[in-house]
C-alpha cells in the first residue's frame, strides 16, 4: 500500500536565473537539491523540503523560492485538514510518536495582542530617555519584606542582610537551551552576549562547557532530571542554580538527546559515554512531592554555601499558581514559569500542541496568588515562552514578571527561520546541529554581536515605552496592571489578567 | 453621595504649609491667606486643610474627623466605635454656612480611645487598631468616610476653593504648630468631599500635587500588608506608603523619602560604599514603594512637616525660613503673603527631602 503524503513545500527554480553553481546542493542538510550531471541541472526533491529557506539566501542569483505547498488539487475537506491526513498516514506508517521543534504553531489566543499599553498626555508629563536617566536594572532574588536598620550616630547602616540577587542591566534573560540541542558555537555566542549586556544566559540541562567557564559569572546552570553535567565545578563557577521540573513545550515529560548528538565534546560535557542516548525522565527521581523539591532546593543552597539564588523552572499548567506558591514557601528564590507556546529542540507533536497553558495567564495567576498570600517579596518570577518582542516583555512586567526569559527569538536573531526541525540534528543553520561543517556555519563573532543589538534594541524600546508612561525605572512598571486595558477580551479573561477593559 | 468611582485622582493643584517649630501655635488665617494668592491653581473641585496642636485639651485622645451621606451611615458607624472605643467627647464640626460651599454632609467628630478588651482581643497595637478601623468604615459602611484619624490634629476638607473650605470650617477658630493646606484642580468628575486632599491615616497628613504613574504597583504592595485602597487616589497610596514605612517598619523619615524619590543607579554608584549598599538595598527590597511620576508633596505629623519632590522634579516645591518657621510651598508667591521677608528661599533639588522638625516636643 502507498501512502500519498505530499511535501510541505514546493521549490520554484527559475531556469533561466540558475547557473547549476550547486550552492543550494551544498547548503541543504537535508540533500533536497541535487546536480543532474545528464541534464546539467539542479534538480529538487520536495518532499524532503523543511522549508527552512537556506538555499533561498544563499542562491547567488536568486533563482530559488520555497513556498508552503497549499496542495491546490486536494479537495476541502473542512475537519480533515491536509495536515491532520498527514500526521495519521505517517503514524500508520511507522506506528511511532510524532515529533517536532520549537513552540506549538496552533493557534491559540495571544493574550500580548489583546492588551494596550498606556502613555501620558497633559496631566502627567511623558518622560524622554535620550535626555532623561530610564533605568531598567533589575535584581532578581529574595527580598525580605522589610530592612532593619540601625541608627547609631548619624550614619544608619543595614542590619538585616540581602540573600543573593542576580543584577540584570535589562530584563532579559536567554533562556535555557542545552549543549547538544544546540552547538556549542551557539552557546558560546548567547555567553558572550550575556556578558556584553549585562545579563544571563542558561545552560539548560546539557551541562557547561570546560571553555564557558569563564563566562560563569553570566551563566545560569540548570539541574535537571537526568543531572547532566552536574558537579561541583559547575555549580561554583555559575551565577545562580535552576532546577528545572517542566517546560511549556513539553509539560510532564522528560526529554531525550539521540546518542548520535553525543559527541566527544558533549560526552564530556554531560558526563555520559560517546554516543549514548541522553535521556531526562519526565520527573526527578528524587522529587516526588512538594517537600523533596524543598530538599533539592536546600541541597543545592548548601552545596553553593547559600551565596546564589536558586531558581525553580515549571511549565505553565492548570494550578501553576497553586504550585508557584509551595515552590516558594519551599524556598525557591526565583520562579521561572513557561507557557504552552515555548520552545524544545524536540517533543513530541501531540504534547507541544495540547498540553499547558498561555504564559499571560499563568504569569497574571502566580503573580496574584503570591500577593494574596503575601509573599511575592520572596522570590522574583521569570516569564518564558514566545516572547516575540519588546512590547510583549513590557506588558509582561506589568503584569507583574521581574523579567523574561527569550530563547526563539534569540535564536532567530542569529539565523534560525523556525523550521521545527530541530530534532532532526540538521539544522542548515548551524544552530541545532552537531556536524562539525553546520556548526561552522554560527560565527560566534557575528552572532555575538546579532544577540548584543537585539537585546539593545528592546532595552530602547522598553525605554521608550516607560518614559510615555511618565515612568523612569522599570520597578514601577512591575506588576503595574493599570498601564495595561484589555481589548476584545471576555470578562473572565479581564478578571483572570487583573486588568480592565480599554476605555475604562 | 459617592456617585463618581475615583478610578485615579488626576489633577494639578497648589499646596502651602508651614511649621512654627518652636511649637507656636497660630489661627488658620495665614494658610488661607497662603493658599488664596495661589487661587488659580485650583478650580473649586476641592480644597482641604490639615492642622498640628488644635486639640490641646484632647492630646491622648484619637479626633476621628468623620463625613456622613446620611443618618444611616452614621448610626451604623456609630453602632461601630461604640462596639470598639470609649468615645469621651462626640460632637458636631462647626462650620458657617456660605453660599460656596453646597450641600454639606454630616460632619461630625469622636475623641476616643480603643476599648482595651477588643483591642486586645485583636491583638493589636492601639495605632493598628484604629488603622484597621479607619480601613473597615471607608470601606465597607457606605456613605461614611474618615478625614482624619490621628492626636491633637485635625483634617478639614470639602468641593470648593481652600480660602472658602477655610471660611466654611472656620479655621481661624484653631490654633495650630503646623498648617498645611491643598487646592485642587481635578481632570476627573469631581463632586465627593473625601476626594479633596489632604489625606490622612492617624497622625499622617499628605498633600500632593502630581499624578504617581507608579499607582498600580503601589497599591498592590500595599495590599499585602494589608492596606485597602478604597479612596482610589493615587494621594492615598503616599499617605499609606509613609506609615509602612515609618510607623511599621520603623524606617527613619530621610529613608522613607529615598524609597519614594529613589536615588538614581548612576548616583548611588558614586557613593561611599556603606551608604552605596544602603541605598541599593533600599531599592532592591523597596522597589515596589518608589512614587514615580511627577508630585510634590507636604507630609505632615506630629513631629514635623517634610516637603518631597519626585526624582526628577517634575513639579514645582518652594521653601523659605524665617527664624524659627519653615515655610513649604506649590509658589513662592503663597510664602510671601504671609511671610513677606524670609531669612532664605530655596527650591529644594529633585528627590532631595525638606525635613523641618518640631523642636519644642513640650507640646506635644
Amino acid at each position: 500500500m502507498k501512502s500519498y503524503i505530499p511535501g510541505n513545500f514546493k521549490i520554484d527554480r527559475d531556469a533561466d536565473k540558475c547557473i547549476a553553481c550547486e550552492v543550494c546542493v551544498r547548503q541543504c542538510s537535508y540533500e533536497v537539491h541535487a546536480y543532474d550531471a545528464e541534464e546539467d541541472a539542479v534538480q529538487a526533491d520536495e518532499s524532503l523540503c523543511t522549508g527552512c529557506q537556506r538555499c533561498v539566501v544563499f542562491c547567488p542569483t536568486e533563482a530559488l523560492g520555497v513556498q508552503p505547498n497549499s496542495n491546490p488539487g486536494s479537495k476541502n475537506q473542512g475537519h480533515w485538514t491536509d495536515n491532520d491526513r498527514k500526521r495519521v498516514l505517517k503514524q500508520a506508517e511507522t506506528g511511532g510518536v510524532l515529533l517536532t521543534g520549537m513552540g506549538t504553531d496552533k493557534p491559540y489566543p495571544i493574550y500580548w495582542d489583546n492588551m494596550v499599553l498606556n502613555a501620558s498626555q497633559v496631566t502627567n508629563p511623558s518622560i524622554d530617555p535620550l535626555r532623561e536617566p530610564m533605568e531598567l536594572r533589575t535584581y532578581l532574588g529574595r527580598k525580605p519584606d522589610m530592612l532593619e536598620i540601625e541608627s547609631r550616630d548619624t550614619c544608619p547602616s543595614l542590619k538585616t542582610t540581602l540573600a543573593p540577587q542576580l543584577k540584570l542591566e535589562v530584563p532579559i534573560l536567554f533562556s535555557a537551551i542545552s549543549y547538544g540541542a544546540v552547538s556549542y558555537n551557539v552557546c558560546e555566542s548567547m555567553a558572550r552576549a550575556s556578558k556584553a549586556a549585562g545579563t544571563f544566559w542558561n545552560t539548560g540541562e546539557g551541562g557547561l562547557h570546560k571553555n564557558l567557564h569563564g563566562y560563569g559569572n553570566n551563566t545560569i546552570v540548570q539541574v535537571a532530571s537526568g543531572r547532566f553535567g552536574v558537579d561541583k565545578n559547575y555549580l561554583d563557577v555559575a551565577a545562580a542554580v535552576e532546577i528545572k521540573i517542566g517546560q511549556g513545550a513539553k509539560p510532564g515529560i522528560g526529554g531525550h538527546l539521540p546518542g548520535e548528538k553525543v559527541t566527544e565534546p558533549i560526552s564530556e560535557t554531560r558526563m555520559i559515554p560517546v554516543g549514548t542516548d541522553a535521556i531526562s525522565p519526565a520527573p526527578h527521581h528524587d522529587i516526588y512531592s512538594i517537600e523533596d523539591l524543598s530538599q533539592l532546593i536546600y541541597a543545592l543552597k548548601e552545596a553553593t554555601n547559600y551565596t546564589k539564588p536558586i531558581c525553580v523552572k515549571i511549565a505553565a499548567v492548570h494550578n501553576a499558581a497553586a504550585i508557584a506558591s509551595g515552590i516558594v514557601r519551599a524556598g525557591a528564590d526565583i520562579i521561572a514559569i513557561d507557557g504552552i507556546r515555548g520552545g524544545t529542540g524536540a517533543a513530541p507533536t501531540v504534547i507541544r500542541d495540547n498540553v499547558g497553558i498561555p504564559i499571560e495567564l499563568a504569569l497574571a495567576a502566580v503573580d496574584q496568588r503570591l500577593r494574596d498570600e503575601g509573599i511575592r517579596n520572596q522570590a522574583s518570577i521569570i516569564a518564558a515562552g514566545g516572547f516575540r518582542n519588546s512590547a510583549d516583555i513590557v506588558k509582561a512586567i506589568a503584569l507583574g514578571a521581574d523579567a523574561v526569559y527569550i530563547a526563539t527569538s534569540a535564536l532567530i536573531a542569529i539565523g534560525c527561520t523556525v523550521c521545527q526541525m530541530c530534532y532532526t540534528g540538521k539544522c542548515p543553520w548551524g544552530i541545532t546541529t552537531q556536524q562539525p561543517h553546520l556548526v561552522k556555519r554560527i560565527n560566534p563573532d557575528i552572532a555575538t554581536e546579532r544577540l548584543t543589538n537585539l537585546l539593545r534594541g528592546w532595552a530602547l524600546e522598553i525605554k521608550e515605552m516607560l518614559g510615555g508612561m511618565g515612568i523612569n525605572a522599570i520597578e514601577s512598571l512591575r506588576g503595574n496592571r493599570l498601564h495595561l486595558r484589555g481589548v476584545g477580551l471576555t470578562d473572565t479573561e479581564l478578571d483572570i489578567l487583573g486588568i480592565l477593559p480599554a476605555g475604562r | 453621595m459617592r456617585l463618581h468611582r475615583f478610578e485615579k485622582d488626576i489633577s494639578g493643584c497648589s499646596l502651602t504649609g508651614f511649621i512654627h517649630q518652636d511649637g507656636k501655635r497660630v489661627t488658620g488665617e495665614d494658610i488661607m491667606k497662603s493658599i488664596a494668592c495661589m487661587h488659580d491653581r485650583s478650580n473649586g473641585l476641592g480644597g482641604g486643610f490639615a492642622a498640628y496642636g488644635i486639640y490641646p485639651d484632647f492630646k491622648d485622645h484619637y479626633a476621628l474627623h468623620l463625613l456622613f451621606d446620611t443618618m444611616k451611615s452614621k448610626e451604623e458607624t456609630e453602632h461601630y466605635l461604640n462596639q470598639n472605643f470609649l468615645i469621651d467627647v462626640e460632637e458636631k464640626i462647626p462650620t458657617r454656612k456660605i453660599p460656596a460651599i453646597k450641600n454639606p454632609p454630616i460632619l461630625w467628630r469622636y475623641f476616643l480611645n480603643p476599648k482595651r478588651e477588643s483591642r486586645e482581643e485583636a491583638g493589636l497595637s492601639e495605632d493598628d487598631f484604629v488603622v484597621q478601623a479607619v480601613m473597615k468604615i471607608n470601606s465597607e459602611i457606605d456613605g461614611a468616610f474618615v478625614m482624619s484619624s490621628g492626636k491633637n490634629m485635625g483634617a478639614f476638607k470639602a468641593v470648593g476653593f481652600p480660602e472658602e473650605v477655610g471660611e466654611f470650617y472656620k479655621l481661624e477658630e484653631y490654633k495650630a504648630w503646623t498648617w498645611i493646606a491643598h487646592g485642587r484642580f481635578p481632570t476627573n468628575t469631581p463632586g465627593w468631599w473625601g476626594g479633596a486632599h489632604p489625606f490622612t491615616l492617624l497622625d499622617w497628613s499628605i498633600v500632593h500635587n502630581g499624578e504617581i504613574s507608579s499607582y498600580g504597583i503601589n497599591k498592590r504592595y500595599l495590599e499585602m500588608f494589608g492596606y485597602k485602597c478604597t479612596l482610589m487616589t493615587d494621594t492615598e497610596v503616599i499617605a499609606y506608603l509613609f506609615d509602612l514605612f515609618l510607623r511599621r517598619h520603623k524606617l527613619s523619615i530621610p529613608l522613607a523619602c529615598k524609597i519614594l524619590a529613589a536615588p538614581f543607579w548612576s548616583d548611588i554608584e558614586r557613593m561611599e560604599p556603606k551608604e552605596q549598599e544602603l541605598m541599593q538595598t533600599l531599592r532592591i527590597v523597596y522597589g515596589s514603594g518608589l512614587a514615580n511620576g511627577p508630585f510634590a508633596i507636604l507630609l505632615g505629623h506630629r513631629g514635623g512637616l517634610v516637603g518631597l519632590n519626585d526624582r526628577v522634579k517634575l513639579r514645582p516645591l518652594v521653601v523659605a525660613r524665617k527664624n524659627e518657621t519653615v515655610y513649604m510651598s506649590s509658589e513662592e508667591s503663597g510664602i510671601r503673603e504671609i511671610c513677606p521677608d524670609p531669612d532664605e528661599v530655596w527650591a529644594p533639588k529633585a528627590g532631595e527631602p525638606v525635613i523641618a522638625e518640631l523642636k519644642n516636643k513640650h507640646v506635644l
